[in-house]
């Protein structure tokens, strides 16, 4: 009940056959049918992402006595759709001496890299794109591309503040990068698979979520992921009070509406991988077959991004050795030390 | 004032040193945590009770929504100015030129003409009034020996597309009324608003 999965399987059989009947070859179809389900993905990211802009206004206004956006829409809803509107008719300003392809290509696999990771999410029951056999590794792989578009902007801007972004969350997110890799080992080693899908599936119920086996990993996974996604109190890569903007000061109009959607879609992204890995996926705390499976899913990611902007909202930002100084001393040895006990309590339980 | 009082003011001195756990940072963490969920969910609750009409205010949020709510305004403040009435409905401006010659912006024209009325001294032919040069200093209404220039309308929100259009003539200045003349249950609102 309320899954989609049979509803889009039925909505597909019926415009597959329509297809069939125009005479088009079951390749073609099955390519038709890929391109249908990368828009349609697209478009329910895009949406959430819209959601999380309004929403991040709206909490970070409750929580500093404000209102927020009121004007656009029932308490500003449609808030986000103006200001892309807006920022798709201002004028693409590119400066002088840029390199341009450099420059122009970075916005762009920014978001196609933060887009891409859906692949292999699990959204509900059924509701997968593809479940690859190294699901997790993916992720990281993917995650990991948005450095290469930030170092990029930065580079090509022809600007010092936006260099220095570049270089600082180029610094950060490689440093972030080790620990955060080193946490998902521990629920690997547990789970003994990459495969996203099959990881849900292992937790089926409230006590098997893998936060209560892994509860030193999920911490040092939520810290790396919040230095992952450039956000406060690690967010010296776009540091607004020293770099401008850091690596998008050069940046107007939609690149710049780009970065500032990637921004969100990696918080998402973020809160995703925490939900699947460590909080169940789509499985309800009360059994797998309690209530629509992507709601949960949905309310437990939404849970985890407001976590996030909670952090933004309440913590100053690190300096720049103190942020390198953490990733280092800090998180990998507990990162390790995670590892070692979770190898221990396998072969004493287990 | 013979008596010379000394204050005593008490300076609480914040700790030069972090006590332990504030070093141990991972207590601090929370607290910081605390005082936004604080916030949060106390202005969440608040919107909550407004949204359904429980409340009609706010406490934590001091945001006036403008052009849909105002603030409540003192009544003595010195607002966009009125011509009054005699009780017959004429104005009982007598065109003295008083404010004319009192106004240091130089903002009021009057052209003055005869009356039939004995007991009137003249009446004004034209009454022009250039708010867009008027510096709100209240002169005039204190020159007027009629009480006919009062500044009691409570609007504030004048704008006009053109120079042209903040010249306010005769007619618009009789027209408008005093906003004292609101009903008392508005009036008591704002002198409870003016107790606090």
């Amino acid at each position: 009940m309320f899954e989609l999965r049979g509803l889009i399987d039925t909505i597909w059989g019926w415009i597959a056959g329509l297809l069939a009947d125009i005479g088009l070859s079951a390749g073609l179809v099955q390519l038709i049918g890929y391109a249908i389900i990368a828009a349609v993905l697209f478009g329910v990211i895009a949406l959430v992402v819209l959601f999380l802009v309004w929403w991040e206004r709206k909490v970070s206004a409750k929580m500093q006595d404000r209102l927020g956006p009121m004007r656009v829409g029932w308490h500003g809803i449609i808030q986000t759709i103006a200001d892309a509107m807006k920022l798709l008719q201002k004028e693409d300003i590119t400066p002088k001496n840029i390199d341009f392809p450099i420059h122009f290509w970075a916005p762009v696999i920014t978001f196609v890299a933060a887009f891409m990771v859906y692949v292999t999410v699990p959204f509900g029951k059924g509701l997968i794109v593809a479940d690859l056999n190294v699901g997790v590794l993916y992720i990281i792989a993917i995650t990991t591309f948005t450095v290469i578009g930030l170092l990029m902007a930065g580079w090509g801007s022809n600007n010092k503040y936006a260099l220095l972004g570049g270089f600082r969350s180029a610094a950060q997110v490689v440093s972030y990068e080790v620990p955060l890799t080193l946490s998902l080992l521990g629920v690997i080693m547990i789970s003994q698979t990459l495969s996203l899908g099959t990881i849900v599936g292992q937790q089926d119920g409230f006590f098997k979520w893998y936060v209560w086996r892994q509860p030193l990993g999920f911490v040092i996974f939520w810290i790396a992921a919040t230095a992952e996604c450039n956000r406060t109190p690690f967010d010296l890569p776009e540091a607004d009070s020293e770099l401008v903007a850091g690596f998008v000061t050069e940046y107007s109009g939609m690149k710049f509406a780009m970065f500032f959607l990637a921004e969100f879609l990696n918080m998402f992204t973020a809160s995703v991988v925490a939900v699947t890995l460590f909080f169940g996926g789509w499985m309800s705390p009360f059994g797998p077959d309690f209530g629509p499976s992507w709601l949960w899913f949905f309310a437990k990611t939404f849970f985890f991004v407001f976590v996030l902007m909670w952090f933004r909202w309440t913590y100053p930002r690190l300096r720049v050795d103190q942020l390198m100084g953490f990733a280092w001393k800090v998180l990998l040895p507990l990162a390790f030390l995670n590892i070692l006990l979770t190898g221990l309590g396998i072969y004493i339980f287990d | 004032m013979a008596t010379q009082n000394t204050i005593r003011v008490s300076v609480r001195r914040r700790a030069a040193t972090l006590s332990f756990w504030e070093q141990v940072y991972l207590f601090e963490v929370i607290r910081g945590l605390w005082i936004t969920t604080h916030h949060f969910v106390l202005n969440l609750y608040y919107h909550i009770l407004k949204l359904f009409g429980i409340r009609k205010t706010h406490p934590l949020t001091p945001t006036i929504q403008y052009p849909e709510e105002c603030r409540p305004l003192a009544l003595r403040l010195r607002t966009l100015h009125r011509l009054a009435r005699r009780d017959d409905g004429r104005p009982r401006c007598v065109a003295c030129m008083m404010c004319e010659t009192v106004c240091p912006a130089l903002c009021i024209q009057i052209v003055a003409a005869a009356v039939d009325d004995p007991n009137i001294e003249k009446r004004p032919k034209s009454f022009d009034i250039d708010i867009g040069k008027c510096v709100f200093c209240g002169f005039c209404v204190e020159a007027c020996p009629e009480d006919a220039i009062r500044m009691d309308t409570g609007i504030l929100d004048i704008a006009s597309y053109s120079r042209g259009g903040m010249v306010l003539d005769i007619d618009r200045l009789l027209s408008l009324n005093a906003a004292t003349e609101r009903t008392d249950k508005e009036v008591d609102q704002l002198q409870k608003w003016l107790l606090q």
